[in-house]
């Protein structure tokens, strides 16, 4: 087999496996807009602030220690204990419910029926006063963060590829983690919309606020419920960016990635997101690897965004959105 | 206007009908300098079908929203159950047991019609969040069980052929169906139709008032509806509510209303000064 197709192969590996990532981000952004309209310009962000909460707590960080610090004199940091891997995720679970209910609570909930520009703004604002809060309950230096999954390469596919091809693949055991947890994560959530009462009612609020009404659904519980799925999805996406490159405020541009997922994929479908994720991932890891030599390279930065466009004119929809029909 | 004892009456076709469920005083409601409904008083009893009829613009709707609590009145009372209901949200209603339909038709658009039907239980599933998560124990039963609620009604509305249809797919005459079952899975105490003949041909029309007959004759349910077309309203109702501008004038029997003066006035388009 030739050399080249070998590398291209191991190269669109490592591109799922990035796709993988950025579907789980998209994710975040499709369980939200499904269900209330409103494009969450916050999710990087809710990522980041996951990510950070879930490092502050493993090493028993003192939330707002500076800010306690400055007022009352002291000199805090730490709690001097630290919280095992699993505690402190389901602790942070907590926290971005505790999140979702603020922002149901104190934002939208005031802003219902307003025009979906307004509840974009919102979402603009609520991403600055988050990255603040993330900057001021557990500061801004960059966190390395460890829950205990396997790093580095992968020996098995290592050494398999090199009997067959007499080279070995580089997948990490990392990327290979995230794409089973996020499987898992997606399964789990179809079929919690599908076959269970809160799901439903998501599905219904989704598709018709007056009649979800009428059959005694309050779209305030409702939001809450995808506000916090959309949080512990960012929590994912935080623990599997932040394991690879550390949690750092980069993290929370990894949005930008999901808006061209989002636009191959739709807005509105679970299975898009997933698609569309792989579609980049692969489709930028190929592109840099065939094309970008010859133009200087650092072709990532802006491929997955041309790819959208590209789709943008022959499926404004997406690939599995919902189809746009006018009615006249 | 015929005077009622407490426990109820029985109608001419010999049915007997029970107390007031709802009751609606002088409620009156506006939007902003537009009255839409201005002082108006009557009450729906256990096991009837009540009518509200009355020209375009009457105000039937409105009363409508006010019963279902899509509105709340600026004044007036509304009573269920011998209590008075302080303002509510729709979905609180809706958790009392007042189910209904629209005139132009809210279904879950993307959903099965079995789906769709299925969402009229949710107010009767009560397992915990946990429960649902993990999908075990109460969740499981209460899905078979609502499951098989559901098939009941889907066989009572002869809807079996397109149960797994995604909604958006249907024709109308199917998806006022589909939403009357919606409705009536909820096992409401009170079912309110609005206009459920609208936009319909005589052959559906046929079938939906056959329906809604059966509805109130097989599971002993209360009906309040609002029609447009007094024809049919005659037909199908126990007493009727006829709204014209906002007020209410008359109310009675089908007899009652229809030899009623200023009804004949409304209908036949007599000028108000």
């Amino acid at each position: 087999m030739p050399e080249q197709l070998i590398f291209a192969m191991e190269v669109t590996l490592n591109g799922l496996m990035t796709g993988v990532m950025y579907a789980l981000v998209a994710l975040g952004f499709v369980l939200i807009f499904k269900a209330s309209g409103i494009f969450n310009y916050a999710q990087g962000v809710m990522a980041l602030f996951a990510a950070m909460t879930l490092v502050g707590i493993q090493d028993g960080r003192v939330p707002f220690g500076h800010l306690i610090n400055e007022i009352l004199g002291t000199d805090i940091h730490y709690f001097g204990w630290e919280v095992p891997a699993l505690i402190a995720i389901l602790l942070t679970v907590g926290v971005m419910i505790l999140f979702a209910l603020f922002v149901q609570k104190v934002i939208f909930k005031h802003l219902v029926g307003q025009e979906p520009i307004i509840l974009f703004m919102a979402t603009i604002g609520l991403a600055y006063f988050l990255e603040g809060v993330s900057d001021l309950m557990w500061g801004s230096e960059i966190r390395n963060l460890d829950v205990g999954l396997p790093q580095g390469i992968n020996d098995a596919i290592d050494q398999a590829t090199f009997n067959i091809f007499g080279y070995g693949f580089f997948i990490d055991n990392l990327d290979i983690w995230a794409a089973v947890i996020a499987a898992v994560l997606v399964a789990g959530l179809i079929a919690y919309s599908q076959y269970t009462k809160n799901g439903r009612a998501m599905r219904a609020v989704a598709d018709d606020h007056q009649a979800a009404l009428s059959v005694g659904i309050s779209l305030n519980y409702v939001w809450i419920l995808v506000w916090s799925l959309a949080g512990i999805v960012a929590l994912v996406a935080g623990i599997m960016w932040g394991s690879k490159s550390g949690v750092q405020f980069s993290l929370s541009l990894i949005a930008l990635k999901a808006l061209p997922v989002l636009m191959l994929g739709g807005f509105t479908s679970i299975p898009g997101a997933i698609v569309g994720g792989l579609i980049i991932g692969v489709g930028e890891a190929l592109f840099e690897f065939a094309i970008g030599p010859m133009i200087g390279g650092a072709t990532e930065n802006w491929f997955a965004y041309v790819l959208a466009l590209v789709f943008l004119v022959f499926r404004p929809q997406g690939l599995f959105g919902e189809k746009i029909i006018e009615r006249v | 206007m015929n005077e009622m004892s407490p426990a109820g009456y029985t109608t001419a076709d010999g049915r007997e009908i029970g107390g007031v469920v709802m009751e609606m005083r002088n409620i009156t409601l506006r939007f902003g300098g537009v009255v839409a409904i201005k002082d108006i008083s009557f009450d729906i009893r256990e096991g009837e079908i009540r009518a509200i009829i009355g020209p375009n613009g009457a105000g039937k709707s409105s009363m409508l929203n006010v019963i279902s609590g899509f509105y709340n009145p600026q004044e007036g009372e509304v009573w269920y159950r011998g209590k008075r209901r302080p303002a509510m949200r729709p979905y609180q209603v809706a958790r009392q047991g007042i189910a209904r339909t629209f005139q132009n038709i809210a279904l879950f658009d993307g959903m099965s019609v079995l789906d769709n039907i299925m969402t009229g239980r949710l107010n009767h599933m009560t397992s915990s969040f946990l429960d649902q998560t993990l999908w075990w124990g109460k969740a499981q039963r209460e899905e078979v069980e609502n499951r098989e609620k559901a098939e009941e009604v889907i066989d009572f509305l002869e809807i079996q052929n397109i149960r797994k249809t995604p909604v958006g797919r249907l024709p109308y005459g199917l998806k006022k169906r589909v939403e009357l079952a919606r409705a009536l899975v909820a096992e409401p105490s009170i079912l309110l139709l609005d206009e459920p003949m609208a936009g319909m041909n005589v052959e559906e029309k046929e079938d939906m008032s056959r329906f809604i007959l059966d509805v109130n004759d097989e599971f002993g349910t209360t009906i309040a509806l609002i029609e447009h077309d007094m024809g049919v309203v005659m037909d199908l109702s126990d007493r009727v509510v006829v709204m014209d501008y906002g007020k209410k004038i008359g109310d009675g029997t089908p007899d009652e209303v229809r030899n009623n003066p200023d009804v004949i006035d409304a209908y036949l388009g007599v000028s108000h000064d």
